[in-house]
């Protein structure tokens, strides 16, 4: 049964790493969240991205939502911002891609060419 | 869209948007009346009568002219589908209140889907780095009740933690599946 008790353990446990989170210095992954992107899937691939920084411990990494880009039809779609780098877009993303993006590009520094906007366009 | 979840995504979605502190989102499922209803309030920035009418109108909506959108129509052609209805009223400055009625059993009743990763999503877009949103999330089967409310999450645990960290979304994602769980009869 889960107790909202539970929640003082988390407050205990988190609170170092979220002081780290808190200097946003870190990479910033966008999710589109509109209807098209909604529709399109991004529900799930927002969640794996999110399991997967839990999985890793990636605490300065933030996760965040935007709305219609104008792509439609490219959604679901997931830009990457690291500091001191160009923004590197993702479409028709799926919860499969977006672990290799995560752990290729976020962990590993390694643009994963063939999701990005430049490919499909090709 | 797939299912109702993702619906009130999109939905509540246009509440944050809007600016609101705090978005109410109710289920009631009502196997007697063969009645499905689902609310969504805030207390956004509103629309005045003009614009709501506009948004209502699914045949000033296409799919290229992303001026209008698509979520309102989408919602309401899933009721209209199901002998059910949409209706949203709305004050300027004061808030929306957006009511989806579908018969339950009908065949064109799009699934529930999950509500879990509906909350989890919305909870992390509440939560970005220069807003707060609350949610009231409470579903209602045949008169038992299942409800989580951020406030008292946020109360338990304390400013310094933002709702969106991992282990947080975790936990509500737990509490959410495990109070459905109940509800539906242990299923
Ligand atoms: N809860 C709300 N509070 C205030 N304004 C709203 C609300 N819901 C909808 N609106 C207004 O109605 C418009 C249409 O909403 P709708 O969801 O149909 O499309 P959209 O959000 O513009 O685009 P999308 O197709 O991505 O959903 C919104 O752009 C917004 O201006
Ligand atoms: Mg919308």
């Amino acid at each position: 049964m889960k107790t909202i008790q539970e929640l003082e353990e988390i407050r205990k446990k988190t609170l170092d790493t979220i002081n780290i989170r808190k200097d946003r210095s870190g990479t910033r992954i966008v999710v589109g969240m509109a209807t098209c992107g909604i529709a399109a899937g991004a529900r799930p691939v927002l969640l794996t991205i999110m399991d997967e920084i839990k999985k890793h411990d990636l605490s300065d990494v933030v996760v965040a939502q935007t709305g219609c880009i104008g792509m439609c039809r490219l959604e679901p779609i997931v830009e990457v911002y690291k500091p001191g780098e160009e923004k590197v877009t993702y479409v028709k993303v799926n919860p499969s891609k977006a672990i290799r993006i995560v752990n290729e590009h976020i962990m590993k520094g390694k643009v994963v060419e063939g999701y990005t906007i430049g490919a499909e366009s090709k | 869209m797939k299912d109702l979840s993702l619906h009130i995504l999109d939905l509540s979605q246009n509440s944050i948007s809007a600016g609101a502190g705090l978005v109410e989102i109710s289920i009631e499922e009502d196997t007697k009346e063969d009645r499905l209803t689902i609310c969504i309030n805030d207390n956004g920035k509103g629309m005045d009568k003009d614009f709501l009418e506009k948004v209502m109108d699914p045949f000033v909506t296409t799919r290229t002219s992303r001026r209008v959108g698509l979520g309102i129509p989408l919602m309401l052609a899933a009721c209209s589908r199901c002998e059910g209805e949409l209706v949203i009223e709305s004050e300027k400055n004061v808030g929306t209140r957006l009511k989806a009625v579908f018969k339950h059993s009908h065949i064109d009743r799009a699934p529930m889907g999950n509500m879990a990763e509906t909350m989890l999503s919305l909870i992390l877009a509440g939560s970005d780095v220069n807003r707060n949103v609350d949610f009231v999330y409470r579903h209602i089967i045949d008169g038992r009740v299942f409800c989580l409310d951020t406030r008292e999450i946020r109360t338990a645990l304390g400013n310094d933690i933002n709702l969106g960290e991992p282990e947080v979304l975790m936990w509500i994602k737990d509490y959410i599946n495990e109070g459905l769980k109940n509800i539906r009869g242990g299923v």
